[in-house]
């Protein structure tokens, strides 16, 4: 159907309706990749709007630029875009992209589940925003939905949820959800199945490796998830009495199923931001990753404490002292492991040649920003500083910290590290250094300030506060660091677009990188290799450039 | 590299506001609602946690960040020449080490939170203490004192605690709808109340005064404007409060023109003024209303104005409540708010 492009060949030009039908009907994992990333920015940007919103609203105590009604809104669908249609498809997109290219293989193992996949993430995601115009429902009642992203029973049921923006809710999750799963089965299979001679497990990258245990937690956390919408409708709809507290229900059921999915959602997303950071600290310091089998038992470590974690989300529940307790030991558990990786990461830059390009310095940015998140999630662990600091403005920082601090620092480091590969032109240096500068300024501003009012008592998901609470000054700082962050967000989508047309060409391996991506032309052609490679060890470029002294001599 | 010199000094900031806001002397000049002043044995209790877990955290803090910081200055690139640095794989001494040392830290941690758990959670009710049964409306907090007869809302009222002779208030958690959390940051901390279940929480008080708080789950439209009052007094002074609750209704016949308007509209399907025909309970009970100092859930001062703006249009002051305007003409909305201002 599609011509097979050559390298070095002119490009034909087509029709654009023949390009947009090649892209809809793709089922190549580089351009479902490109596909992912790209609708994932696009809600990057609308959810970016809602949390300006929002933001906007909490300046100044009595605010009334919102009614409650939009700003209840609002931060039920930032909560769900964030999660289900940002963080979600952009880690699956570069898994999508890389993940071949990583272990040597031509494609995913189900090209067309991968499509399938996609389309229904796509659709989830169009489902959601459809709530604004089709939520209205017999009752007239609402539009978006506004029971909050984790959407606890009863507030979901038809006696307080009237309308359909809790089905539009529900539906686009569960529609989301099935595309999640196909996609990390899609994933374990590839990863299992389609490496290249000579990569064993052991010799896979870092990346491989930490993208094969998010899609166990993604098979392991979403079932519940699908398991709770179906029930859900069933009360609303069909007469059950699963979440529906008049009837006997139980609210404390729903708090269990979402978190069990909740919680390993939390590493389904943090995975492949070490998966990222770990794959270019060691280019830029020009060092092979630290400890790579104690890592790769971290994640592991990681993997299955995350799916034994999920209570510490309901500490104020009224659980038993015994539960708490458990749920405490666990959650402290995690620290070990992440602790195992900071530590690495720092062994790895240690004794380099440390070279800071905007790649790196997002990275570097994210140990830092990783550290403190890590400290103040060891805060909110110890069950009775919960009780105080849970579902407060601490608990929105934190995991703040976590999802832009953390998980956004490192696909922007990806970005600029991958772009060259994928569009086979270079992001230029001062776009790069400017985005970061600002983004920087932006975040901290925004996010190390938001602690302190939940220190003062300040909860979370009020659409205004009481004047004299001591909370007004920080939270005049917390908005005034958006501008920050959306003129980031301005220098780097503009940087996207000029580098797409203008920028230098990237040539196939701008970085002087080790894995197997850059051993193939930029951007890769539609079969990625033009011979199957065979490796012998965990970095065949090392091996290539340096034949005097090999990794494969000393990998363990 | 300034770009990491300025990185550092941000976190650096952060670390220090964080530290000094537990390290103030007189934190309760921040905030009434600052974690960091506690008046009450649970807070107290998990103040001091807080101290232990804030102060080993900000060691790792400094440890890791000073390393991570040496690395990046140390190790950074400075020569042009495109020699590779040694490769190094890893060592298992370090990684033991890295391994061992932060378990040790963890089971501290672990040990300190579980005994304040215990602490917390295992307290047993002696047998002097206050009960009181507090139900979540939407949007509005339900106090009844079940042995002493008395129903009140949105103000709570307790005696305050001698450490010598603790009078602690014993509070059963109940909602009658939605998912809401009882938090009064200076007292303890925040409990759930939660539909068709029963949780409980204590406090102690040691200080007399007015401590607020409000809802900490959200529960719907209104969720921001569900605050906590908490009225800690002499124990002479809550008895002598207890007394006047437990008083029927005034029955003043100068006001019986908005008697009759209260008690023949849908006003009394949701509100009980003891002594008279109106006994709903899907709203707060009236009977002595006046005694509180505010309307709609700490929203409003309970002023003639406010009482009157909420009796015409509940809206005006807290969108989405649950109360209707009634649709009641100028004259009978005074006459009405005549008649609530007898109830003393």
């Amino acid at each position: 159907m599609s011509t097979i492009a050559f390298p070095g060949a002119p490009a034909i030009s087509r029709p654009f309706v023949d390009r947009v039908h090649e892209w809809l009907t793709t089922v190549d994992h580089k351009r479902l990749g490109i596909l992912y990333i790209g609708f994932a920015l696009t809600f990057l940007i609308i959810g970016g709007i809602e949390a300006t919103i929002m933001r906007a609203q909490l300046v100044v105590p009595h605010n009334d630029l919102v009614s409650p009604q939009v700003f209840n809104r609002m931060f039920t669908m930032h909560g769900t875009t964030m999660i289900f249609f940002v963080a979600m498809p952009i880690v699956f997109g570069f898994a999508n992209y890389l993940l071949p290219l990583m272990i040597g293989a031509r494609d995913m193992a189900f090209p067309r589940l991968n499509a399938f996949s996609f389309w229904l993430t796509a659709f989830g995601g169009l489902l959601l925003y459809f709530s604004l115009l089709g939520a209205s429902g017999l009752y007239g009642a609402g539009n978006a939905p506004d029971v909050g992203w984790f959407a606890y029973a009863p507030l979901t049921s038809q006696t307080f949820s009237r309308g359909h923006s809790t089905d539009f809710w529900t539906l686009s999750l569960l529609v989301s959800g099935i595309g999640s799963i196909g996609t990390a089965i899609n994933i374990l299979t590839t990863i299992l199945c389609l490496r290249c001679p000579g990569m064993t497990l052991g010799k896979m990258p870092l990346f491989a490796w930490l993208i094969l245990v998010m899609s166990v937690l993604v098979l392991l956390a979403v079932g519940p998830l699908t398991a709770a919408q179906i029930m859900l409708t069933i009360d609303r709809y069909l007469g059950g009495h699963f979440f529906d507290t008049q009837a006997g229900g139980s609210a404390v059921l729903w708090m269990h199923f979402f978190w069990i999915f909740g919680h390993p959602e939390v590493y389904v997303l943090v995975i492949p931001a070490f998966a990222i950071v770990s794959e270019i600290i060691p280019v830029f310091s020009r060092k092979a990753i630290f400890g790579y089998p104690f890592m790769v038992a971290a994640t592991i470590a990681i993997g299955f404490l995350a799916v034994a974690v999920w209570a510490h989300h309901m500490f104020t529940v009224g659980l038993s002292s015994n539960a708490n307790t458990f749920f405490v030991m666990a959650t402290m558990a995690i620290g070990v492991p992440t602790g195992i990786k900071i530590f690495n990461w720092l062994a790895t830059l240690w004794g380099g040649k440390i070279l800071f390009k905007t790649p790196m310095l997002f990275c570097l940015a994210f140990l830092f920003q990783f550290l403190i998140a890590g400290l103040t999630g060891i805060m909110l662990s110890a069950a009775p500083f919960d009780w105080q600091l849970g579902n407060s403005y601490f608990v929105v920082a934190h995991f703040h910290y976590v999802i832009v601090g953390g998980i956004l620092f490192a696909v922007f480091a990806g970005f600029y590290y991958w772009f060259p590969k994928m569009s086979g032109r270079m992001i230029s240096e001062t776009v790069g250094r400017l985005h970061f500068v600002l983004f920087l300024i932006g975040f901290h501003m925004t996010f190390d300030f938001m602690h302190v009012p939940g220190l003062l008592g300040m909860p979370r998901r009020i659409y205004t506060y009481e004047p004299g609470r001591g909370w007004d000054i920080w939270n005049l700082i917390v908005t005034t660091g958006v501008a920050f962050q959306a003129a980031a967000i301005l220098v780097f989508v503009s940087g996207l677009v000029w580098a797409y047309f203008r920028g230098k060409p990237a040539g196939n391996d701008p970085w002087d990188a080790w894995t197997l991506e850059w051993a193939t032309s930029s951007p890769p052609t539609p079969y990625n290799f033009a011979a199957i490679p065979v490796v012998r060890s965990r970095r065949p470029l090392w091996d290539l450039k340096h034949p005097e002294d090999p990794d494969w001599k000393y990998d363990q | 590299m300034s770009l990491i010199r300025v990185a550092s000094l941000v976190l650096v900031g952060l670390c220090s506001v964080v530290t000094t806001a537990s390290a103030q002397p007189t934190p309760s000049l921040l905030s009434p609602t600052n974690i960091f002043a506690p008046v009450s044995t649970p807070a107290q209790t998990i103040h001091g946690l807080s101290l232990f877990v804030l102060g080993v955290t900000a060691v790792i803090f400094l440890v890791v960040f000073s390393l991570l910081v040496y690395a990046i200055v140390r190790y950074r690139n400075r020569t042009d020449d495109n020699a590779e640095p040694p490769q190094v794989y890893g060592s298992s001494q370090v990684e033991l080490a890295w391994t061992v040392i932060p378990v040790l830290v963890v089971v501290a941690l672990f040990m300190a939170s579980a005994r304040v758990i215990a602490t917390i959670q295992k307290t047993a009710r002696p047998a002097n203490a206050i009960d009181v049964v507090a139900i979540g409306h939407q949007f509005w907090w339900e106090y009844r004192y079940p042995g002493l007869k008395v129903v009140t809302a949105n103000e709570l009222h307790v005696p305050v605690s001698d450490p010598a002779n603790p009078t602690p208030t014993f509070i059963t958690l109940l909602s009658a709808d939605m998912d809401h959390s009882f938090w009064v940051p200076r007292l303890a901390g925040k409990t759930d109340l939660i539909p068709n279940r029963k949780n409980e929480t204590w406090i102690d008080p040691h200080e007399t005064g007015l401590f607020l708080g409000q809802c900490a789950q959200y529960c719907g439209t209104q969720h921001a404007k569900m605050l906590l009052r908490v009225y800690v007094q002499p124990r002479a002074e809550f008895d002598q409060w207890i007394q006047e609750q437990q008083q029927l209704a005034d029955t003043n016949e100068a006001v019986s023109e908005g008697r009759h308007i209260f008690e023949s509209t849908a006003c009394i399907n949701c509100h009980t003024v003891a002594g008279t025909p109106a006994n709903g309970t899907f709203g707060p009970d009236l009977t002595h209303l006046m005694s509180r100092d505010t309307i709609a859930a700490g929203v409003a001062e309970n002023t003639p104005a406010n009482l009157r703006q909420w009796i015409l249009n509940p809206d005006a002051i807290k969108p989405g409540a649950r109360m209707p305007a009634m649709g009641l003409g100028q004259h009978e909305v005074e006459a009405v708010a005549a008649y609530l201002e007898t109830l003393r």
